[in-house]
């Protein structure tokens, strides 16, 4: 019995003749914050997909929250929470609307997600904003209202794509904030980025790179492994090895 | 600093909002239909306030049903009426006059005289001052007085070939007319009588072929780019990590649709009942039941549409090419599907509305029963099974992609 929120033993995925992950082997303890590193189309999005059940893999198995990917994406899917870079939100529809209709295919009790919407628009300042559409929120408004509408069914292990892309520097940092507090809820995150100063905010790292997990390890044992003052360092000497 | 705080009671509320151990257990009822509908019903619920916002979508549902009615209706009329005569009358009498006067009688001709001579007929033509030209020879008097038929030369612009044909017909009736009020008797008479559409309103004929149009615009085309915008903007990825099931998520797409389609459907009917006076013979019921499977084809087939469509553009475009152009050119709607090249007959047999026309055109004008009409009936049932299984099974393909 293991208690990993994440773990997987040569998960691969294979588009015709590319391959786009390559013997993924992780396992990511519950309530760790893990970073997943690489460029942009080194497999991190691919990865994340089939972990999140969007994907079929093509070799390889895994574990979410104890559930197998393959057969037991159901239960996998109760217990995580999934954020892209895209804030998938619906733009036309207003704040209010979007946390009632994300509440409400996770399957949420009327009364219970009426009064958790009034608290959340309450806690995001979006109250007076009730009657306005989504599309013209600013980006950090957008980002935080993704957020809450993916973790509207309190999951176990959120998996962020990238969601900080986009958005300026300091709300990227308020960002991180609120990714420690989850943390501290006995929560695990699962975060993807290429920006490398927030790989050193993670708990754990692993660098990609052309579908292959290159390092990994806490940013501490890797920068005193390749003798590197930064994270970003450390990434553009493995990466342009 | 006070922002920063703000963002991080955030959290808080959202983790702290549900009193759960934080292994996401939910809080909805256990039996499996109240599950699937309380997950279905959001969707639908969401997918109405979409269409309520959204300008194109109901333009296209609202507009385009009335505009189409009207165009139909007025615009294009099968008759053609006050027609350009030129009339060149070098005989000059009393019998000439009288054959003039049978033209001008006839409500199809507007008769002018003209004395430009026959070389000059063609600038009328060309300056489309007339569409037709009747020369009576000089003559024309002293034959018609004796025992051998007397000719007149009848010029028509036949730029438009169907409009040329329509015109001779007219032009023959006349002449009928006039052979008959001279007492000559035809050899033999051609009587046609016009069952079920008796005064050849084009109303009765574009209906049918409307309401197909409607439904499938609706339901293909308007389901087809509501699942490609959600592909687009990513939120499709979103619905699909949470528990929802496919067939929930296309249910709640349907369904909207589905409804207005539907009123659609009974919007144009009254309209051609009350306002167009088209009557409705047979039962009402069995054009239901047709309009039912015709949606459902039409569901399925703009659910496969939208599995190969990644964007709204292709989504629309595919749509375009698989449903509207065939219904209004090789459903028999406007082409009588008879007079088509073999190659395209065979392709009508794969386009759905061909199907449904002779049910609504069967009920509503010659009171079809379903004992005449089982087999398309059938051929729908049997189209609507095969693309949904098509579809579903591609659906689920693409999900992965």
């Amino acid at each position: 019995m293991d208690n990993y929120a994440v773990q997987t033993e040569n998960l691969g995925k294979r588009f015709g003749k590319f391959d786009a992950v390559k013997n993924l082997n992780l396992a990511v303890h519950e309530g760790e914050i893990f970073g997943f590193l690489g460029a942009n189309g080194a497999g991190k999005t691919t990865a994340i997909r089939m972990l999140c059940g969007l994907l079929l893999p093509s070799s390889g198995s895994g574990r979410v929250a104890g559930f197998d990917i393959y057969n037991e994406n159901e239960k996998i899917k109760q217990r995580i929470g999934y954020m892209s870079q895209k804030f998938s939100l619906y733009e036309d529809l207003t704040p209010a609307e979007n946390i009632e209709f994300y509440g409400g295919v996770y399957g949420l009790k009327r009364q219970a997600l009426l009064k958790k919407r009034a608290a959340l628009l309450d806690e995001l300042g979006l109250a007076e904003q009730a009657d306005t559409t989504t599309r013209s929120l600013p980006l950090g408004f957008k980002q935080r209202l993704a957020l809450s509408c993916a973790l509207l069914h309190d999951p176990a292990i959120v998996f962020l794509d990238e969601p900080t892309g986009g958005v300026d520097p300091e709300a990227r940092r308020n960002f991180w904030d609120l990714i420690y507090h989850m943390a501290q809820q006995g929560k695990t995150i699962f975060v993807t980025t290429h920006y490398m100063d927030e790989a050193e905010y993670c708990h754990r790292v692993s660098i990609m790179y052309q579908g292959e997990i290159i390092a990994l390890g806490s940013p501490v044992e890797l920068k005193k492994q390749y003798v590197k003052a930064s994270m970003q360092e450390v990434f553009i000497h493995l990466v342009d090895r | 600093m006070s922002v920063v705080r703000r963002q991080l009671s955030v959290v808080w509320m959202t983790c702290n909002g549900q009193q759960t151990t934080g292994n996401g257990q939910l809080t909805t009822d256990n039996k499996p239909l109240a599950k699937n509908m309380s997950r279905i019903i959001p969707i639908i619920r969401k997918e109405f306030i979409h269409i309520r916002r959204d300008f194109r979508t109901l333009i296209i549902i609202f507009a385009m049903p009335i505009f189409m009615l009207l165009m139909y209706g007025y615009a294009i009329n099968m008759e053609i009426q006050n027609i350009d005569l030129a009339m060149i009358d070098h005989s000059l009498s009393p019998a000439s006059r009288e054959l003039v006067r049978a033209f001008q009688g006839s409500r199809f001709f507007t008769v002018t005289y003209f004395d430009g001579g026959e070389s000059a007929i063609e600038k009328l033509f060309h300056r489309r001052d007339a569409k037709m030209a009747l020369i009576i020879p000089q003559d024309f008097a002293r034959i018609i007085g004796g025992p051998a038929p007397a000719s007149v030369q009848i010029l028509i612009d036949a730029g438009d070939s169907n409009t040329a044909q329509l015109l001779q017909n007219y032009a023959n009736v006349v002449l009928q007319t006039y052979n008959a009020g001279r007492g000559v008797v035809a050899p033999f008479e051609v009587r046609a009588t016009i069952q079920y559409n008796p005064t050849l309103k084009s109303a009765y004929y574009f209906v049918p072929g409307l309401v197909a149009l409607i439904l499938m615009m609706i339901s293909a085309l308007l389901t087809s780019l509501t699942i490609a915008r959600e592909k687009e903007t990513g939120t499709l990825e979103q619905i699909l990590v949470s528990p929802v099931r496919p067939f929930e998520i296309i249910t709640g797409k349907v369904v909207p649709y589905l409804f207005l389609a539907f009123a659609d459907g009974i919007l144009i009917l009254l309209v051609a009942r009350f306002w167009f006076e088209v009557p409705i013979i047979g039962n009402l019921a069995l054009i239901l039941l047709g309009c039912l499977l015709f949606v459902g084809v039409a569901l399925s087939f703009g659910l496969l549409i939208s599995t190969l469509a990644r964007t709204q553009q292709v989504a629309m475009m595919g749509a375009l090419m698989g449903t509207l152009l065939p219904t209004v050119m090789l459903s028999g709607f406007i082409f009588p599907i008879a007079s088509m090249p073999k190659i395209l007959q065979f392709v009508t047999y794969l386009v759905p509305a061909r199907y449904f026309l002779p049910v609504v055109r069967g009920v509503m004008l010659k009171g079809n029963t379903i004992f005449h009409l089982w087999l398309p009936l059938g051929m729908l049932v049997l189209m609507g099974i095969f693309f949904l299984m098509i579809s579903a099974k591609r659906f689920k393909m693409t999900l992965e992609v």
